[in-house]
This record gives structure tokens, sequence and C-alpha cells, in this order.
């Protein structure tokens, strides 16, 4: 177990080769793929995201962190993937049609796949049909929306009205964020959920699995 | 009037602190040694890497009111369509930072290079920021040299897809202003390529034309407000 926590903190200080390293003499050691994941990986990347809730450390120490955790995910995944060990959830995330800013985006999938998740990055500048197209052939029951331009977050309520006029709605959450965007604005609109940053996307989209309980 | 404008790499080079609050981190924060040692990498592959240029097309009211217009979709109220009629003088514009930031940006994310990617990332929308404003200030120095009325007068700058511009009023203004010539495209759905590019309109004239107040439907959704310090400083410039 002494190894798990020690992957957990090298994690926790972004140093990546450590992690990969450890990971590996973690399997060797015996330990199960997913408990090195669950009990090293997530668990660090866990702390990582409550320290990051409460400005103790800041979006660059995220990603440093987030690159270690991949260093991790690199040698553990093939083995989670021969087993056929189920993934946390499964997400298809984009920005908006009409707005290419993709930073915001692209750390909840980080973030995402950290938390064990198997992401759908449909990129920038989305079309709600490829959202909406996305989550059903890849069956997934999270669709997360990211937009920058408050004239781009209309596009938002299309997708959700497209999965209301599909009859999806009950099967496929949405959640939304960005930086003009508002709780109130995601309740005004119909989404299930708001993600304020990365770390509270990821905490909403956990939750609106098990509420649902689907993945 | 519609020249390119060399824009100078001194005039976008990035202060660290500006690339770092991009990113959350309040200034004066302590930081850690590897992130330090990113953020200096990250601005100098910026510099290694920016090819800014920029475009101005000095237009008339009437040409702008139909540029403005766009495909109809503007908020009904917005601030532009207040200051723009008031204004003495209208420029449109484009600049960008160049294509080879935004490529190397998205590979560092492919690589798995996250923070080093988001320094860049942050540094060329910075970098992007400053060549707007430097062609705002050469268009506020042409109109003192050519013997604009004494005052406070304040050029600034407005873009499609902020404050009830809707960002399909683009085609118009590329349509116009033709960036193409400093290799800014606009895609199907009015994004610009590179990303790191701005385009819009200079909107010139006495300072109190800036002035508004922020209760248009959407600054409630806004989180940034930087109208308020841009007017605060326009009021304050006085020639």
């Amino acid at each position: 177990m002494e190894i798990l926590k020690r992957i957990a903190a090298e994690l926790e200080r972004g140093h990546d080769q450590q992690v990969g390293q450890m990971t590996r003499e973690a399997l060797a050691a015996g330990f199960a793929p997913k408990q090195v994941l669950d009990e090293g990986l997530i668990a660090g990347m866990n702390v990582v995201g409550e320290k990051f809730r409460v400005h103790e450390i800041f979006l660059p120490d995220v990603l440093l962190a987030a690159r270690a955790m991949y260093a991790g995910m690199d040698v553990v995944k093939p083995l989670l993937l021969k087993e056929e060990v189920p993934v946390a959830g499964k997400a298809v995330i984009g920005t908006v049609q009409g707005d290419l800013h993709d930073i915001g985006k692209n750390l909840v999938g980080i973030m995402l796949k950290g938390a064990g998740f198997e992401v759908i990055d449909l990129g920038n500048d989305v079309a709600p049909e490829r959202f909406v197209a996305a989550a059903e052939e890849h069956g997934a029951p999270v669709i997360g929306m990211s937009a920058l331009l408050t004239t781009t977050m209309p596009v938002m309520k299309k997708v959700v009205d497209l999965l209301r006029q599909k009859g999806l709605s009950e099967r496929v959450k949405t959640i939304v964020g960005g930086a003009p965007l508002s709780a109130d604005f995601a309740r005004e609109i119909g989404a299930d959920a708001y993600g304020y940053d990365g770390v509270s996307a990821v905490d909403r989209i956990k939750a609106l699995i098990a509420t649902r309980g689907v993945a | 009037m519609r020249e390119v404008v060399h824009i100078p790499a001194g005039e976008v080079r990035c202060a660290p602190a500006d690339v770092l609050a991009l990113q959350g981190v309040p200034r004066g924060a302590r930081l850690d040694g590897r992130i330090a040692a990113m953020l200096s990498e990250g601005i100098s592959l910026y510099e290694s890497l920016a090819a800014p240029a920029g475009v101005l097309e000095e237009v008339d009211g009437g040409e702008f009111a139909e540029i403005y217009a766009g495909a109809g979709k503007n908020e009904p109220r917005t601030p532009l369509a207040l200051i723009h009629p008031r204004a003495e003088r209208l420029c449109l514009f484009a600049v960008t930072v160049g294509g080879a930031v935004s490529r190397r940006i998205s590979e560092l994310f492919q690589e798995q290079e996250f923070a080093l990617g988001a320094m860049l990332d942050a540094a060329a929308s910075q970098g992007a920021e400053l060549a707007a404003a430097y062609l705002e200030a050469c268009y506020g120095r042409r109109d003192a040299e050519s013997g604009a009325p004494a005052g406070k007068r304040a050029f600034l700058r407005y873009s499609p897809g902020y404050c009830g511009w809707h960002v399909s009023g683009q085609k118009r203004l590329f349509a116009r202003l033709r960036p193409e010539e400093i290799g800014i495209t606009l895609r199907e759905s009015c994004l610009m390529e590179p990303l790191k590019s701005i385009s819009g309109v200079i909107a010139g004239g006495p300072a109190g034309i800036h002035d508004f107040e922020n209760e248009f439907p959407f600054c409630a959704e806004c989180k940034g407000k930087e109208c308020r310090a841009r007017i605060r400083r326009a009021l304050a410039n006085e020639r």
C-alpha cells in the first residue's frame, strides 16, 4: 500500500517520471491495475483537485500534476483495457459552435481522464447535432459544453433542446461551463449542471452519473 | 485609407505576471521553481514563434453601419450601436500573432505538455491583445497628427462576438477588410484562423462617446468587465 501512497504524493508534486516509474513498480509488485489507478493515480489527482478548489494551488500546478497522471495512465491503461476494467464513465465534451476558445474545455478533459473517464473530445466550434450524434454513437451519458463568448452561449440551449426533441434528455445529461456562464444560466437553458471550473465540472459529472445510475 | 501594419516584436512582448494572471494565478503568488522555468520557456517559445501583423482600413459612418448590421443577429441594444454614430472616425482592423503559435499549442497538448501549452496559449492571447492595442494607438496617433481638436479623445476597439455584436458580423467585416492578406481567414462559422487573432472596429472621437453603463442584458453574463477599465483609461487620457 505504501507505494500507492507514494504514487499519489509524487503525482501531487507533478513528478511525471517518478509516477511512471513507481506505477511500473507497483504493478510488478502485484498490485492490480485498477487498484493502482484508484488508490495511486486518482487518489493523488483528487488531492490536487481539492487544493485547486480552495486556491492552495493554481492551474499550472494542476497541469503539471495532470502530466504526471498521464505518465501513470500510459502504463496502466493498456492493462485496464486488456482486463476490460470498466471506465468510471464516458463524457462527450466540446466548445460550442462559433467559439474556438478551448483551454477550459481541455482542462475539463484532462481532469476527467484523470478521474478515470473515457473522454470523447469533439474539439472546438462544435455544432449541436455533432454533440448529440457523438453521445448516441459512443453511448455517453453526459455532454459537456464550453463557451467563452456570450454570443455563442445560445448554442448550448440548442443542444439541450435537441436532446429533448430526440427523447434523449433522460439518458444524456448536460453540463455547461465557461467564463461568462453561471448556474442561473445553466438552469435557464435547462442544462442539468454547471461547472465553475475543471475540478467542479468533474465533481458535477460524477454526481450526474451517480444520481442517474448511468455510466 | 488601407494599410498593412508592421508590428514590431517589442510591442507584443508579454509580461510574465500577465501570462500567469490569464491562467488564474494571482499577482504576487509564490511560484514553484519548475513553473517559473516553464513560464520563461512559454514566453520564449511565444517570442520565437510569433509573427505579428495587422491591417487597418478606415470606413465612413454609413459603411460601418452596414457592416455592423451584419446578418441582423446583433442584440437589440448594444454599446457599439450607441457609440459608432457618435464616432468621428471609424477604422476596421485585424491583427494576428500568426499560425505557428496556435499549431505549437495544439502539439504541446497532444504531447501531454499541458502546463507549457497553457503558458504558450496565455502568452499568445496576451500578445494578440497587445497587437490590437498597438493598432489602436497607431490609429490614435494619426488622428493627433492630422490636427484633430484638442481635448479628451479616445480610440477604442470593439469586436464581433462581444458586447452584443454577433459573431456573424465577421462576414461583412472580412469582405471589406480582406485580412487574408496578413494570413487571417474566416471559417464558415465566422471564427478566425489563426485562433490568436482579433478583428473589429476602432471607434475614435471625443472620449465621452465610449462612456456607457454596463446595464445591457449580456453584461450580467460577462465576468471580465474589461470595458470598465478601458472607459476609465479613455476618460482619463487628455491630450
